[in-house]
């Protein structure tokens, strides 16, 4: 299977990236070059082999292993300034973005 | 100041921390000395230093040590792998999309094994900056950093490997005497490998990935890289333990001291040697170290048992699928709104979001965003990413076959030395082939670590790699501490990588 420009521009619009035609060129040859080597996958059988999404899955068989969630109780103290010091933009504590809405 | 200032940099964690605490020498004093050497650097090993910031830091463990209250490596020098947030540093992840952040918190791993966490005690280092790595972490031989390439202190004209590559540079030219790294395929061992120190990967979630720039979240960790196996325990010890409120997949496993476990004879020791390691792929000169050393191995008593790990070579596709998918998700935070870069020109919000991305990720990261986002997307999704999912049980559960068989698993880190830079600029995928004996241990979660056990080829440095079972970082470092005990590889530096 070979990707093409139209699936290059689909993606790229997909991961907001914007992309000029010679690096959309580059990008189709290379990620083709990649999935000469992907393909080999379909070819492993997988019935009834449960996903790994995460290594503690693997590691289930010691107790002390296990995912969790932490209580929903708020940890962080205020810090807007510290987290805005390096925005490109901000005014009256809030994120510039461009107008979204007219 | 005693007239063995100039050595300074040749002395071990241990022998530096036994310094600072026996006065021989101040912090401030052992950190100017490992400052100069960062000034003469010739590798581009760093990317931010700010020696009123280090100053700051050693006065203060001075402070400490008068005191009497000082950590177990108080005032001895570190830096930091790019992708640690700081706050004293500047933090980029070799990004320009974050030329000039600077974060408002420290990362965990940073605070650890400085000022401590939370009013508990950290080691007490003093940093000396931050190192150079590929961008966001993903590269093999730190030419995909947006800043500059860094150049192997063995041969200047080869690459340090990566995406570790400055923090292997500066601990190899003794420019730092123990550095961070991060390893999400093979990071810091790989490296540690090409500029002939030791590092090691330690089980996933062992140590806080919190303040760690993600790359690809379920493969992520930060380990020490330094000269010995001695070194990185001690540091491996400061650096690990749960961070259960602020990293959700940090194990809740006791901090363990790694230094304290260094004193095992390998005797009768099963050393599994998988045979998908030593194929047609691996260079001869590799492969001659490699040998030598596991016989050094078994003179030393232990036992090498044939194993194999037969899906090492789907390890690639399956890592280069897993990974981008996530990196594609991680990266979506780049968006020119909160924090980094944000491009002049554009018309709405949409093409913000596109320009400023488009000027601030590097072709590799690009690469891996567009592969990561196709593989996730509608119609590909159990195709790709779910059948590298199910892959990835088969060789974790291959690992786990394995170790039925032997206690620890060795083998070569890389299937040659160190290339030469530019040697895979315009083939990507020749990096991605090159990761094969890294990537399966990634893919499991298991702890990897890499020592220095000869020359190959040009006098590069060759690296073995051990693998061991999920958290049997101790065997892993007495194994290795016990090759160093009776080989001296780990002892001898380049000429290269700082004019002093």
């Amino acid at each position: 299977m070979s990707l093409t420009t139209l699936d290059i521009q689909r993606i790229a619009n997909l991961a907001r990236l914007a992309l000029q035609p010679d690096e959309e060129a580059r990008m189709l040859d290379k990620i083709n070059n990649f999935f000469g080597i992907v393909e080999q996958i379909s070819a492993v059988d997988t019935t009834g082999v449960v996903p790994m999404a995460h290594p503690v899955d693997a590691m289930r068989n010691s107790p002390e292993i296990a995912l969790r969630l932490r209580a929903d109780t708020v940890s962080e103290p205020n810090q807007r300034e510290a987290n805005q010091q390096s925005a490109p933009a901000v005014e009256n504590g809030l994120f510039l973005v461009p107008k979204v809405i007219e | 100041m005693t007239s063995s200032t100039q050595e300074l940099h040749l002395q071990s964690l241990s022998e530096l921390a036994s310094t600072l605490h026996s006065k021989k020498a101040s912090a401030v004093e052992v950190a100017q000395h490992f400052l100069q050497r960062v000034q003469a650097d010739s590798t581009g090993a760093f990317l931010d230093v700010n020696p009123e910031a280090t100053l700051t830091q050693a006065k203060a463990s001075d402070a400490r040590l008068a005191a009497g209250n000082g950590g177990c490596l108080e005032g001895v020098p570190i830096a930091h792998k790019d992708v640690f947030v700081t706050r004293d540093f500047v933090t980029t992840a070799g990004s320009k999309i974050l030329a000039n952040y600077r974060s408002p918190f420290d990362a965990t791993v940073v605070q650890k094994l400085a000022n401590g966490v939370n009013g508990q005690s950290g080691a007490g280092m003093v940093t000396l900056g931050k190192l150079n790595c590929d961008e966001f972490a993903m590269g093999s031989g730190n030419e995909n950093s947006a800043f500059h390439a860094v150049r192997n202190p063995w041969d200047a004209t080869r690459v340090p490997g990566g995406s570790s590559g400055g923090s292997a540079a500066a601990v190899a030219a003794r420019l730092t005497p123990a550095a961070t790294g991060t390893d999400t395929g093979g990071s810091i061992r790989q490296p540690a490998s090409f500029c002939g120190i030791t590092g090691i990967k330690p089980t996933y979630g062992r140590a806080s990935r919190y303040g760690m720039i993600a790359y690809a979240s379920s493969l992520d960790q930060a380990g020490p890289m330094a000269r010995s196996a001695e070194d990185c325990a001690l540091l491996l010890s400061a650096m690990c333990g749960p961070d259960l409120d602020r990293d959700s997949t940090s194990l809740d496993v006791a901090t363990e001291n790694f230094s304290a476990k260094l004193t095992q004879s390998i005797k009768g020791l099963r050393i599994g040697i998988p045979q998908e390691f030593f194929g047609d792929g691996l260079a001869a000169d590799v492969r001659t170290a490699i040998d030598a050393a596991l016989k050094t191995l078994e003179a030393q008593g232990a036992q090498l048992v044939p194993i194999s790990l037969p899906r090492t070579e789907l390890s690639i596709p399956v890592y280069y699928i897993i990974a981008p998918a996530e990196a594609s998700s991680n990266l979506s935070r780049f968006d020119g709104v909160k924090f980094g870069h944000r491009a002049k020109d554009y018309t709405d919000l949409v093409s913000m979001y596109k320009q400023t991305r488009a000027e601030g990720f590097g072709e590799e990261v690009k690469r891996r965003i567009m592969t990561g986002a196709y593989v996730l997307s509608h119609g590909y999704y159990d195709a790709y990413y779910l059948q590298a999912q199910k892959i990835r049980r088969m060789i974790a559960d291959d690992f786990q076959q394995a170790f039925t068989q032997c206690d620890v698993i060795a083998g070569p880190v890389a299937p040659s030395v160190a290339w030469t830079l530019g040697h895979n600029a315009s083939d990507p995928l020749a990096d991605y082939l090159a990761d094969i004996f890294t990537l399966p241990a990634s893919l499991a979660g298991l702890p990897g670590m890499s020592l220095p056990v000869g020359f190959g080829d040009a006098h590069m440095p060759v690296g073995m790699q051990l693998i061991g079972n999920y958290l049997q970082e101790a065997t892993l470092l007495n194994v290795a501490h016990q090759f160093q005990l009776a080989t001296d590889f780990h002892m001898q530096s380049p000429q290269g990588g700082s004019a002093l």
